[in-house]
């Protein structure tokens, strides 16, 4: 009987392992190879130029970024990402990040933003724009996101963001929503978190800009959101247009009290 | 009804020219006001608005796809509103997409599963970096899990393998089977017909699918020899 019992115990426990592994290949691996590029993020490289943009004298006016406003006054920039985007009064706009860098580079550098918005995502000016958010994104790596919402301006981007979350169109009836509005759900192996809510720590917004393994190449907010619209078969978003701002406040409020893992690792 | 609508504009531009004002007496108004539901026709305007400033057209994609229909203005409105479509409200919008389903010209509702496998599996076309001679997708596995050989699979919408078997179809052509294929048909042609707020695509009905391709697609499901049902 013993013996019996056992042996039963063992074989329980070998098919327990059997199956563990079989879904460890499946899904787990993917999270192994992510946690083993973890010990070298290549985001590393983009913080480190970013910080040098940040210093370094550039543009027509040959300035440097140093007396930028990121919303804690002229220079702060540690713990300025978890609570951006906000509403600016000089600009009279509700800004993320990547948009109040582009109001900074004009101002105190004298490039155009209307032409750094316009070039495509990793040419010219762009390159050093995601490289700057990378690095400024790194200041507040660990803090919980805490995005104002007593401006009528912030206010109304939450429920113009959620709107557009919402929003169902082009040829598949996709919006954001269609993936992102269920919990525990994939696209193929791909988890989905679910961004009607808070997702939790480094997860969504909490999580960009990342590197990303399968192309080698690092992202903002910005042309993340940008490759969600395009997956969804929707017409392209300017960068820092009001939908991209007013998506990332949506996001960022919705994920109030999360903390921040950017510059993540991403597939 | 003209001038109704002319007045609820009127009031949303009233309303946002409020809001609008300069920095110094905007942070004097209280935002608990602007944050109550009297506000909603606000926030659809500024939402309009972002959506007209913002999207321009890309490639194969203007921006007219956003110009969406009846079905899914009525779906996104009530996803805004975090409560599903009143009953009667979605049996018309089922009732208006069934409507619209071609039913196959030769009455031949069953096309090659392995075909439909093929489809099945491509998530391609129609984005703005796709080009017009992209081969269109069905997206099936994104969302699906159909051919259980296939690990990679979504969980967006139900298993559907052996979905014929289950179904009790032995038999194609077999009257027995006729409903359900033809149902099978209809909610590939266009899902909204028989649920209002579906999250699947409407494959045939939005041209995403041609004919063609449906019937390949209803042959994954159906054929008992297909993949899907072994």
């Amino acid at each position: 009987m013993r013996t019996t019992s056992f042996i039963s115990l063992l074989t329980v426990g070998c098919l327990t392992t059997t199956v563990a592994f079989a879904q460890k290949t499946a899904v787990q691996s993917i999270e192994d190879y992510r946690a083993m590029l973890a010990d070298g993020n290549p985001s590393e490289l983009f913080e480190a130029k970013g910080e040098d943009l940040w210093k370094q004298k550039r543009g027509p006016k040959n300035a440097s970024l140093e007396a930028c406003d990121l919303g804690k006054g002229p220079g702060v920039y540690k713990g300025a990402f978890v609570e951006l985007p906000r509403y600016f009064a000089d600009t009279g706009r509700v800004q993320d990040m990547e948009s109040r860098l582009l109001t900074c580079m004009q101002n105190l550098q004298g490039f155009n933003a209307d032409e750094i918005a316009k070039t495509g995502f990793g040419k010219g000016e762009q390159v050093n724009v995601t490289a700057l958010a990378t690095w400024l994104s790194a200041e507040s790596k660990g803090m919980k996101f805490n995005l104002s919402q007593a401006h009528p301006q912030e206010k109304i981007a939450y429920e113009v963001g959620k709107r557009l979350f919402f929003q169902r169109g082009g040829p598949h009836d996709f919006s954001c929503a269609s993936c992102h509005g269920q919990d525990n759900t994939r696209i193929r192996l791909q988890d989905l978190p679910n961004l009607t809510k808070n997702p939790g720590d480094g997860i969504g917004f909490a999580a960009w800009p990342a590197y990303r393994v399968s192309n080698g190449q690092m992202w903002g907010m910005q042309q993340r959101l940008n490759d969600c619209y395009r997956q969804q078969r929707f017409p392209y978003p300017g960068f820092g247009s009001d939908v991209t701002i007013a998506m990332g406040v949506y996001l960022g409020v919705n994920s109030a009290g999360a903390k921040s893992i950017a510059p993540a690792l991403k597939r | 009804m003209n001038q109704r609508n002319y007045f609820s504009v009127l009031a949303a531009v009233g309303a946002a020219l409020v809001m609008a004002l300069p920095p110094v007496q905007a942070q004097q108004s209280k935002p608990t006001a602007v944050a109550s539901s009297g506000n909603d026709e606000v926030f659809d305007f500024f939402y309009r608005e972002a959506v007209k400033s913002s999207f321009r057209s890309q490639g194969i994609v203007k921006v007219s796809v956003l110009d969406t229909d009846e079905t899914n203005r009525a779906c996104s409105a009530a996803d805004v509103a975090g409560k599903p479509l009143d009953k009667k409200r979605a049996k018309e919008i089922e009732a208006m997409n069934l409507k619209t389903i071609k039913w196959p010209s030769d009455g031949k509702f069953v096309g090659d599963w392995k075909e439909g496998e093929k489809l099945a599996q491509s998530g391609r076309g129609l984005t703005y970096s796709d080009d017009a001679k992209t081969p269109n997708g069905g997206n099936c596995y994104n969302c699906h899990q159909l051919d259980k050989k296939e690990i990679s699979f979504g969980t967006i919408g139900p298993s559907l393998y052996n979905y014929g078997k289950q179904r009790g179809i032995s038999d194609v052509n077999s009257p027995a089977s006729k409903a359900m294929i033809e149902y099978t048909w209809g909610k590939i042609w266009n899902s909204k017909a028989y649920n209002a707020c579906s999250n699947m695509p409407r494959a045939g009905h939005m041209g995403i699918m041609t004919e063609a391709q449906v019937r390949h697609l209803v042959a994954l499901l159906v054929d008992p020899k297909s993949a899907v049902n072994q």
